[in-house]
């Protein structure tokens, strides 16, 4: 065990760190990361559109596609170290999430090469904001259930139906698009999946208003949208499978915010030793302490799982199913986490803080945003299936739709 | 960055499963569990006889040499095979004390006999069930004798030698049990396959281990080096129970399909699963800290302890429960895990006392 860079690693970490220097302003001590952003500031999106550009230009994106695509050809290391380098600098929220890490694994697992000129290098360039229309109002967690139809036209397919939760559908350029192109097969048989043009007439993307008073997720209405078979990721009525690929890749990245924990603990720990009741700091309550213990003790096993698997993926053993588990962790501590230092401040727990930008997390914010993290990319109870069914090898639920047609299974409405 | 053990150290891994595949199957721990012996002598000599004792202990101490990245793998199978021997006592708190604090004379007397398997010791800590570890103890050390009483000590019925905390725990005195003004009292283990007993100590000739004074500051540290040792101990047991459950799981038919397809059963594995995983990662960041010598184990070692505590005994209970009713059968090996799972719990301290250190030492921190 070793956990300094090897000579190689360090070199490419001091480069990253060189370059990074140059270009942005380092965080100050004990200030926090930009925070879970819900883009309601143009300005924002902008940064991150510009910084993104920046990195690209200086062959500091998409590590591990091809240069060809607008990557590096580079490891998955790499993109840890200087992802790790990078946080320690301030810089803008990252907006693009469904993009860079969910569109584009999909595209290089399953496009074309033609596809993949076409997408990658302007993804790389943060030219294109990308957006996911999966969920529908009758699916949710039964993803495969869904009912916007596409019908091929020509060399074009014809799109009707209704999309729901898609963040940043609003924003996007592109979405990811999958919709039944064969009612009367088995329902994950007969889904298609498509690349979609955010700007052709039919679509109508609204916001939805959320719990934190932000509105960055979207119901999307597609009426008559045509989409040009050339935008079609794999086979016709093979979507099932290109869609696992981006289901897989949303849920690594989002459990990747298991990293920030450590950082939300030790801010909880100021917390409890500034806040004080009739027997005195708070952190030196016993079940505060024990709280927090629980919430750092997940946060770093979370971060140490991911070390597991790096160098698992440095040895040349793919990740198995065992990365949902960050993810499914992560959300519930996150959840609690925000929750406990709402408890702290009793009363003042029901403040919303003015002054988010203070020297504590906006715990109000993120108390109300946490729930999105155990329900996005799927539920807790979807990944413990996953982890029961693919990581111990426990036999699946039975399925009354198994063997019927779309068309024919029940529905409640 | 190379997080993980390597081939070397997972060949050694390989050849404890397998001595103790052959010798101590659930059958070997129930007879130690049902009889008289405090532990399985047979098996301690074939150990013995693998050098797991003095696998971390310097070849100039009469050790292997080797490191604690071997021994963290060993005790994991251990911990796997619920093995019925004082490897826990005489190795992570005995040895380890010896290593951390003894003179060269008490070093040269003790560590070759106990890295050889020929003499066991244990650590005597707790004296009263009202008084937790370290609080309001009686026991005194004055001129070279010892007087007051010890227990429950781990493993106190076939030690040779004790670490006992004394003088309301500035002092650690070495004390040879066999020696004159020492008398034994076996206590009724929950797990009877890892004995317990009450040690008496009436003038028995001992002396200081380390700076007199210095007690508190040298068990705090002789903890945080055990409990990495615990956690892989207990990883290993959380891991068997969760395979074991999961096997019980597909096999088992109710209402016409198999208990691990209603997603009670299989969400109630995926959290021991998830419990089992992280306790893996923090315990392998417990053995960085622990063989680099580095200063991060006294976070990584309450990282380790907490997460390897609470992963035993939700895969120990939620394993048993599983099985259902045959899982409360005295035939069923269910409880062998239940109990060791409990005992390793409190050995070193509860859970609790370790998230209290654990956050004061993160908050003392720069």
């Amino acid at each position: 065990m070793d956990l300094d860079d090897t000579p190689e690693e360090a070199t490419f970490r001091a480069e990253a760190r060189a370059w990074l220097e140059g270009e942005v302003e380092p965080l100050a001590p004990g200030e926090a990361p930009a925070a879970i952003s819900e883009f309601e500031d143009p300005d924002e999106i902008e940064r991150s559109r510009a910084w993104q550009a920046r990195k690209a230009e200086a062959g500091w994106a998409c590590f591990t596609w091809p240069v060809e695509y607008g990557g590096r050809g580079g490891t998955s290391t790499q993109r840890s170290i200087f992802a790790q380098e990078e946080a320690r600098f301030r810089i803008p929220p990252d907006v693009f999430t469904a993009g860079i890490g969910m569109a584009g694994p999909t595209l290089l697992a399953h496009g074309s090469d033609e596809q993949k000129r076409r997408w990658l290098p302007g993804m790389a360039r943060g030219e294109q904001i990308w957006c996911q229309l999966f969920s529908e109002p009758g699916a949710g967690s039964d993803l495969a259930a869904l009912r916007t139809a596409a019908i091929r036209d020509g060399d074009e397919w014809v799109v009707d139906g209704q999309k729901l939760w898609s963040s940043a559908a609003n924003l996007a350029d592109w979405g990811l698009l999958l919709v039944r192109t064969d009612p009367d097969v088995g329902k994950h048989a007969g889904l298609t999946y498509l690349l979609v043009d955010m700007r052709s007439p039919g679509i109508d993307a609204r916001p939805i208003r959320q719990i934190t008073g932000g509105a960055n997720f979207n119901e999307v209405f597609l009426t008559g949208v045509r989409v040009p078979d050339a935008n079609r990721l794999g086979e016709v009525g093979g979507g099932w499978s290109v869609a696992l690929t981006t289901l897989m890749n949303e849920r690594s990245s989002l459990g990747a915010g298991g990293t920030g924990g450590a950082l939300g603990v030790r801010a909880l720990i100021a917390l409890a030793a500034a806040t004080h009741d009739e027997r005195g700091p708070l952190l030196g309550d016993d079940a505060v302490c024990e709280a927090i213990a629980d919430c750092y003790v997940r946060s770093k096993g979370v971060v140490y799982t991911s070390w597991r698997t790096q160098t698992a993926m440095s040895r040349g053993v793919p990740p198995g199913p065992e990365v949902s588990i960050a993810k499914l962790v992560a959300g519930r501590m996150r959840q609690d986490m925000m929750a406990l230092a709402l408890d702290l401040q009793d009363l003042f727990g029901a403040v919303v803080a003015s002054d988010p930008a203070a020297d504590h997390l906006p715990w109000d914010h993120g108390y109300l945003f946490a729930p999105a993290a155990r329900i996005g990319g799927g539920t807790d109870e979807v990944l413990r299936n996953i982890i029961g069914e693919r990581a111990l090898g426990l036999p699946p639920e039975p399925r009354v739709d198994k063997g019927l047609a779309f068309r024919e299974i029940p529905t409640g409405r | 960055m190379n997080f993980d053990f390597d081939d070397d150290h997972r060949e050694l891994q390989r050849a404890a499963r397998a001595l103790l595949d052959d010798r101590c199957t659930l059958r070997d721990v129930r007879s130690v569990f049902e009889g008289p012996a405090p532990f399985d002598a047979d098996l301690w000599d074939a150990g013995a006889a693998m050098g797991w004792m003095g696998l971390a202990v310097p070849e100039a101490d009469g050790g292997l040499g080797l490191g604690y990245l071997e021994l963290c793998l060993v005790a994991e199978e251990l911990g796997r095979a619920l093995a019925p021997i004082p490897l826990s006592s005489s190795v992570y708190l005995g040895i380890e004390a010896l290593l951390l604090a003894g003179s060269p004379d008490q070093r040269a007397r003790y560590l070759p006999r106990l890295a050889a398997g020929e003499l066991i010791a244990t650590l005597a800590v707790q004296e009263r069930r009202d008084r937790v570890a370290g609080f309001d103890l009686q026991t005194r050390f004055e001129d070279g004798r010892l007087h007051g009483v010890k227990a429950p000590v781990p493993d106190g019925e076939c030690a040779g030698l004790a670490v006992v905390v004394a003088n309301g725990g500035s002092t650690l005195a070495l004390v040879e049990l066999d020696g004159e003004g020492v008398r034994r009292e076996p206590l009724a283990s929950l797990d009877p396959s890892r004995s317990l007993a009450r040690l008496h100590f009436d003038g028995a000739a001992a002396e200081v281990l380390g700076a007199d004074g210095d007690g508190r500051h040298l068990l705090d540290r002789l903890y945080d080096r055990a409990a990495v040792l615990f956690a892989f101990e207990q990883l290993g047991g959380a891991q068997r129970c969760l395979d074991l459950a999961v096997g019980y799981a597909k096999e088992r038919y109710t209402f016409g399909r198999p208990i691990g397809s209603y997603q009670a059963v299989k969400h109630k594995l995926a959290d021991v699963f998830v419990a089992v995983e992280l306790a893996r990662s923090n315990a392998y960041y417990g053995a960085w800290a622990l063989s680099t010598g580095s200063d991060e184990l006294a976070i990584a070692a309450c990282l380790a302890r907490i997460s390897a505590t609470e992963a035993f005994q939700a895969a120990a209970e939620e394993g048993l429960h599983v099985h259902g009713g045959i899982g409360f059968t005295w035939e069923h090996d269910a409880h062998l895990f239940l109990r060791r799972a409990r005992l390793l719990a409190v050995e070193l301290g509860a859970a609790r006392r370790w998230k209290r250190t654990l956050v004061h030492r993160l908050a003392a921190r720069p």
